[in-house]
């Protein structure tokens, strides 16, 4: 049975108007792609992808020149995990995705040597990789994680200090291996970090992937999935936490582009101070190929204090009636005044109460992160974040 | 001796219509371990009257005092009420997501005693006050009030108030939304915190049923935001037999007249 899903040739928007009028693309697997900076027109802010984004703060990374010498990193030494450089032509580069903006293309362009983290093995092991100090020169970078067929693994790439850095992630996940990849996001307050990341998965396959925000002045990664063969299985997962003046933003897409495959995406954010914003776009493409997918995504924003912005724009396309499930959902809520009362008539005090409430906003995050040191780290440094340290 | 004194109290809402004036002068002592029952038709203001002693924000004192041994309750912040002895059991419990019963008792008595309970007999200390109030020992995992049936809620108000022992607690219809059984349990969880510890109660119930369980010393009746007639356990009884309407009678002719 043909699905009524199916957009059909003659279906409204498809076609250009008569009069000429302007065609937006009409699916999110069609936009336009290169790794050429050269071919996307200057960032003005009105493009779709950078509308919600402050561009003027970083039209070095858009629109200049970039190092794309090798950053200085520092790695922690597990079996199983290693670490190298390989050239712009490997064969692994571009594998998992190509730049849908401009930033992205940019950093593709120039950078000279990809960071490879190869995963290997069946025992569990954690590697952090930190990024740490890059000063205020604007960078590019490229990194490789590859998880080997039936490997298991969990990585993190951490970045601390200053930072002007637009960079490329690609997470190739090799058949049947389990992968998480946290990037974490601790820079200072004046640091920008632009991270586009695509994932492809390959069959039977898991990732974890998480996003966690919590300093720098303007932080955008863009998590992209490519669900490309049967039976992948994604579990994408966002924390952000935006003081006063901060710009915390996340695109994510998941493209289920083969049967029986899986996501569920789940980012929750709180903001406090003036002029703390943050942006959650939650793109999911269901392709002709994806029967049997079960998709879910979400965005909760908790909202502490006035004079904050949060955007919440989840979207969902759907070319196959034949699924087993796809919702949405979203929600941005107040402080609960409420819940303050009822905690500080039980003795209370106001800053722990407020620790309180955010914390177990937070807390499903937190624990699906699957390792100990890192939930401990976290709950200490949205603790920190509450008291405005 | 403590003793909590309610000293011609005038309370303001604000609303969307303008300031509404809710409580117009009430007077009330309680010493401790006496059972005030304060009863009275909806809209009276008996709510209005707890909450103020909690000391929520949305109700404003514009007149009268409220003081614990000589202390201005006024004057203190939510928490520091609650710290000084004051306990209110909510009508309306809220959740809190992402926090566990567990995790909100021990925050909470650390805070109420200013130390951390010895962790042993803690453990046991709300074992045992869980098991009194037939509540479930899987209930300390699960979050503050989330997915609780109305009943759940109530008696996890009073395992606060038995583990919390306050001087005084503030039960703001406690029995309502309570079948029997429940309203036994809970009741009995009242009377043992009471006997132990020789808690002060202010019991607000717009039904006499609870003071089958809970037998009060002394019965206001609250009609307009003030107490309209007050006397002993028998007052109650009157009430059952004959409901609020007599007062409101009276209060309407009052009413009738013109203010200035």
């Amino acid at each position: 049975m043909t699905s009524t899903a199916m957009p059909t040739a003659g279906q409204h928007g498809l076609v250009a108007h008569s009069d000429g009028a302007f065609v937006p693309v009409q699916t999110r697997s069609e936009r336009f792609r290169s790794v050429n900076v050269e071919d996307f027109a200057p960032v003005s802010g009105r493009e779709h992808e950078w509308k919600l984004s402050p561009v003027a703060a970083f039209a070095d990374l858009t629109g200049g020149e970039l190092d794309g010498s090798r950053l200085t990193i520092e790695t922690t030494d597990v079996p199983g995990i290693s670490f190298s450089y390989i050239p712009r032509d490997d064969a692994r580069v571009g594998t998992a995705g190509t730049p849908e903006e401009r930033a992205s293309a940019n950093a593709w362009s120039t950078f000279e040597e990809a960071l490879l983290v190869s995963v290997t093995g069946e025992d569990e092991k954690i590697a952090v990789v930190t990024r740490t100090a890059l000063g205020d020169t604007p960078r590019a970078a490229h990194t490789v994680i590859e998880a080997a067929p039936n490997s298991r693994g969990f990585v993190v790439l951490a970045g601390t200090g200053a930072a002007r850095l637009s960079e490329n992630v690609e997470i190739l996940v090799g058949a049947g291996a389990s992968l998480t990849v946290v990037s974490l996001q601790e820079w200072d307050d004046e640091a920008v970090h632009l991270s586009s990341q695509f994932a492809r998965l390959g069959r039977d396959s898991f990732l974890k992937h998480i996003v966690v925000s919590l300093g720098g002045k303007v932080v955008r990664v863009n998590p992209s999935t490519h669900l490309a063969e049967q039976g992948a299985d994604i579990e994408a997962l966002g924390l952000y936490f935006a003081d006063a003046g901060q710009h915390l933003e996340q695109q994510v897409y998941v493209h289920h582009d083969a049967p029986h495959t899986k996501s569920r995406v789940t980012y929750k954010g709180a903001l406090q101070g003036a002029g703390a914003r943050t942006v959650w776009i939650g793109d999911v493409l269901i392709g002709n190929a994806a029967v049997g997918t079960d998709s879910y995504e979400q965005n909760r924003n908790l909202v502490l204090t006035e004079g904050t912005r949060a955007d919440s724009v989840p979207n969902l396309e759907i070319e196959t009636g034949d699924i087993e499930g796809a919702g949405h959902a979203s929600a941005t809520g107040r402080f609960d005044d409420e819940q303050l009362f009822y905690l500080m008539a039980r003795g209370i005090r106001e800053d722990e109460a407020r620790r309180l409430v955010v914390r177990g906003f937070l807390t499903d995050i937190v624990q699906k992160i699957g390792s100990a040191d890192l939930e401990a780290r976290l709950t200490a440094a949205i603790e920190a974040e509450l008291e405005g340290r | 001796m403590s003793v909590l004194e309610i000293k011609n109290l005038h309370v303001n809402v604000e609303t969307e219509q303008g300031t509404r004036e809710i409580l117009r002068g009430v007077d009330l002592v309680i010493n401790e371990g006496e059972i005030h029952a304060i009863m009275g038709p909806n809209g009276s203001g008996k709510s209005t009257l707890a909450y103020t002693i909690a000391g929520h924000p949305k109700y404003q004192v514009v007149e009268g005092e409220i003081l614990l041994d000589g202390e201005n309750v006024l004057e203190m912040s939510v928490d520091e009420r609650a710290r000084a002895g004051v306990f209110l059991a909510m009508q309306y419990p809220v959740e809190i997501p992402g926090v566990t019963v567990t995790n909100f008792l021990r925050t909470a008595k650390t805070a109420i005693d200013g130390e951390a309970p010895a962790i042993r007999g803690w453990i046991k200390d709300v074992r045992e006050s869980m098991s009194n109030l037939k509540m479930d020992s899987a209930f300390a995992e699960r979050n503050v009030n989330e997915g609780f049936s109305g009943g759940e809620k109530k008696r996890n108000e009073i395992l606060q108030l038995e583990l919390l022992k306050p001087k005084f607690a503030v039960l703001d219809e406690t029995d309502s939304g309570l079948d029997v059984d429940a309203l036994k349990i809970v009741s009995e969880g009242v009377n043992r915190a009471h006997a132990n510890t020789g808690l002060g109660v202010l019991l607000i119930t717009h039904y006499t049923r609870i003071l089958r369980y809970i037998k009060p010393d002394f019965v206001h009746v609250f009609v307009a935001g003030r107490i309209a007639e007050q006397g002993g356990a028998e007052l109650a009884d009157r009430l059952e037999e004959e409901g609020y309407d007599r007062y409101q009678v009276a209060e309407s002719a009052a009413e009738a007249v013109p203010a200035e």
